[in-house]
């Protein structure tokens, strides 16, 4: 079957090969197998079941180029405008998924652990990697994933070693430049939590111009023994741009893994999330917010991975759409035999503020065990008629109060993330999401 | 003080809720400065008649009028109403999850005086002022920080409405069975808020259930309400005899309008 899409891609990798030659071995065989992967696959249609229920087929058209390093410069103001520097958090900015010096602004750290940049430990350490990079994150069963590791070039690397403990969080932005239409990003995050160490990590995707450009960005997070790892993943790019997002997290004996995945911009957002308890006592918290209004789409599919004994997760998506925007939560937990005493609990309320405005939501427990505690649940709720004649009665306007109940509505999310000046800003920008659409609304 | 201007005037107003009629025809005039207090059974439609003067959506006024300062109350949003200077205290404060009690106020406060014309209070005067009125009803700064009535005791419900009141200063408040499910002690500090809150300029209706409440708030006069309509009205000595007698003699005793049907 013709497949220009993907043909378009393999094209396009092969002007990129030329580019990155004398590379160590393993790399070089890792992009080869993963253009061998998403060729495999073909670009993904409804007819997939992994896609049935987002339709890539307008993205299939768009003829992507590669986003180039050598355009201008981009001016500090611009990302800070984007990404406000977050208080006692250092800063790495990376432009289009190559680390930027100049915009990140190091500051010393206790132990001197630092987001590197992929393409410099590469070329200055080429081994250190093969045990993690693209290990984690399936090419096999992912086509945008395989696509993200055929083209690996640079992407940011964290590597805590064992007992590190890092107070203060690390402020990591993709920023999509922008600086041409229908441009294609990769963005990559390696985290290698070593035995004992604790950190807080936060993903965050901007862009900066107003065109349609494609982020596929793909996060590995290894967090070995007893080691605790929080990640936040804040994508509040713009209204036009297509983000596809897969994390893959592996949890080792006794480990804990909390995730936040804040979905806030985009035209069309699919974020995958697989998290597997790999050892004995590992513990994972999924948390979730999608934002959406308009003509938004945004979808999340997650797998939570239940491999050994006394695991524990907890899974908990809450969404808020407005508009003519639609949602899906696919939510698997997966209870394997060898994981005895698993407790896991999954949650997916949302909350539809809009008559158009759909969410197509579906938990999954899949349960190979016996002696296990598990539950799940979605919810689908309209604001509540008494709550909003409160407020009203309070001289609080109607579009007013709709907002703050759908802001308190996702607060229980942001409240969730450590970083107290990041719960502030994803605040923000969640009233600013929300007051936008009904802007919006009024004017139609 | 008779030739004043009613602070609110209701006239054969007829409601209903569900498609069930509720409110058989009420006469009502309220003068600034003067506390009514509006009594009556389970279902007679107290609180229909709270519901209706807030703007409640699911109460329909099928006929009559209700004028609030010479006014037309119908034509007004509830927001509106409030920021006119309407207060209604609910029998059933509704939990807000995630948005905080001050946060809350704040915005509240700040959307009156926008009506007003008067400047926004920063969260450095908003808090200055709270704190007084948190003093008169007795209650801990820590609710502050708690989201609206979440996990609240229904004491501390309660509390929180004449909070509100106190904060948002209106000309005309309503407070509905502000005291059913209250204590002895709950009850005098809620009495002792609204009291605070008499003036010559303000006007309040107090619905309740019980003479109780109307020991510590003394109203001017009394209203019965009965099967949608006011079956006596009367001075604060209509309410002992209310106590005395109970609700029962109203089935038998004459109205002033037609027979029911």
């Amino acid at each position: 079957m013709r497949d220009p899409a993907c043909d378009h891609y393999v094209d396009l990798h092969e002007t990129f090969s030329k580019r990155v030659s004398g590379e160590a071995a393993w790399l070089a065989n890792r992009r080869r197998d993963a253009v061998g992967s998403f060729k495999d696959q073909g670009f993904p249609t409804t007819r997939m079941e992994a896609w049935r229920q987002t339709n890539l087929a307008a993205l299939a058209r768009v003829p992507f180029e590669l986003a180039s390093a050598n355009t201008r410069a981009i001016a500090p103001q611009d990302v800070e405008a984007q990404a406000v520097p977050l208080f006692a958090c250092s800063l790495f900015v990376f432009v289009d998924g190559r680390f930027d010096t100049e915009l990140s602004a190091r500051m010393a750290l206790h132990g001197a652990v630092h987001v590197e940049s992929l393409a410099r430990v590469l070329a200055e350490d080429p081994g250190a990697l093969e045990p993690y990079l693209g290990q984690l994150a399936d090419a096999k069963r992912h086509f945008f994933t395989a696509l993200n590791t055929a083209f690996l070039d640079d992407g940011a690397v964290l590597r805590l070693p064992p007992g590190a403990r890092l107070d203060s969080p690390l402020h990591v932005v993709f920023v999509d430049s922008g600086r041409a239409p229908a441009t294609l990003s990769h963005p990559r995050l390696l985290v290698v939590a070593g035995a004992g160490s604790h950190a807080t990590v936060i993903q965050d995707h901007v862009s900066l111009g107003l065109t349609g450009g494609f982020t596929n960005a793909v996060t590995e997070v290894f967090v070995e023994k007893a080691a605790s790892l929080e990640l936040v993943v804040l994508q509040r790019e713009s209204a036009a741009q297509t983000h596809i997002a897969n994390l893959a997290g592996k949890l080792e004996r006794d480990a804990r893994f909390t995730s936040h995945v804040v979905s806030l911009g985009g035209a069309l957002v699919r974020n995958d999330l697989n998290v597997v308890l790999a050892d004995e006592g590992a513990e994972a918290t999924a948390n979730g917010l999608f934002v959406a209004t308009g003509e938004q789409r945004v979808d999340n599919y997650t797998t939570i991975d239940h491999a050994m004994p006394h695991g524990t997760s907890r899974e908990l998506y809450k969404g808020v759409l407005g508009g003519s925007a639609r949602g899906v939560f696919r939510g698997r937990v997966i209870v394997r035999p060898d994981a005895q005493h698993t407790r896991a609990e999954q949650s997916n309320p949302t909350l539809l503020i809009s008559d158009a405005a759909q969410i197509n939501s579906k938990p999954q427990l899949e349960i190979h065990a016996n002696d296990v505690k598990c539950s799940h649940g979605a919810a689908i709720g309209r604001l509540d008629k008494d709550a909003l004649f409160y407020l009203r009665s309070r001289g609080i306007g109607e579009d007013r109060a709709r907002e703050m109940l759908s802001r308190g509505f996702a607060s229980e999310m942001t409240r969730a993330i450590s970083v107290v000046p990041l719960r502030d800003e994803i605040d923000l920008l969640v009233a600013d999401a929300l007051e936008g659409s009904a802007r919006r609304e009024d004017a139609a | 003080m008779a030739d004043e201007n009613p602070m609110l005037e209701i006239s054969g107003l007829h409601a209903s809720a569900g498609g069930v009629e509720i409110l058989k025809g009420i006469d009502l005039v309220v003068r600034p400065g003067e506390v009514h207090a509006v009594m009556g059974p389970n279902g007679s439609g107290k609180s229909t008649l709270a519901n209706v003067l807030a703007g409640r959506e699911d109460v329909q006024v099928t006929s009559g009028r209700l004028l609030y300062q010479g006014k037309p109350l119908q034509d007004l949003a509830p927001e509106d109403r409030a920021r006119e200077g309407l207060f209604l205290a609910f029998q059933y404060p509704v939990e807000i999850p995630g948005v905080t009690n001050s946060y809350f106020m704040k915005a509240s406060l700040n959307a009156v005086r926008k009506h007003r014309g008067q400047e926004p209070l920063d969260a450095f005067d908003f808090l200055a002022l709270v704190r007084e009125k948190l003093e008169l009803v007795q209650m801990d700064e820590k609710f502050l920080n708690r989201a609206v009535n979440e996990g609240f005791s229904g004491g501390e419900k309660k509390r929180n409405e004449i909070l509100q009141m106190a904060v948002l200063e209106p000309r005309f408040a309503v407070l509905d069975e502000t005291d059913s499910g209250l204590d002895i002690d709950a009850l005098r500090v809620v009495a002792n808020g609204v009291n605070a809150l008499r003036s010559p300029e303000r006007a309040m209706i107090v619905i309740t259930h019980y003479q109780r409440l109307l020991d510590y708030i003394v109203p001017d006069q009394v209203h019965v309400l009965a099967d949608g309509r006011i079956a006596r009205s009367g001075g604060k000595e209509l309410a002992g005899e209310l106590e005395k007698l109970g609700y029962g003699w109203l089935e038998t005793a004459p109205t002033d309008g037609a027979a029911a049907g």
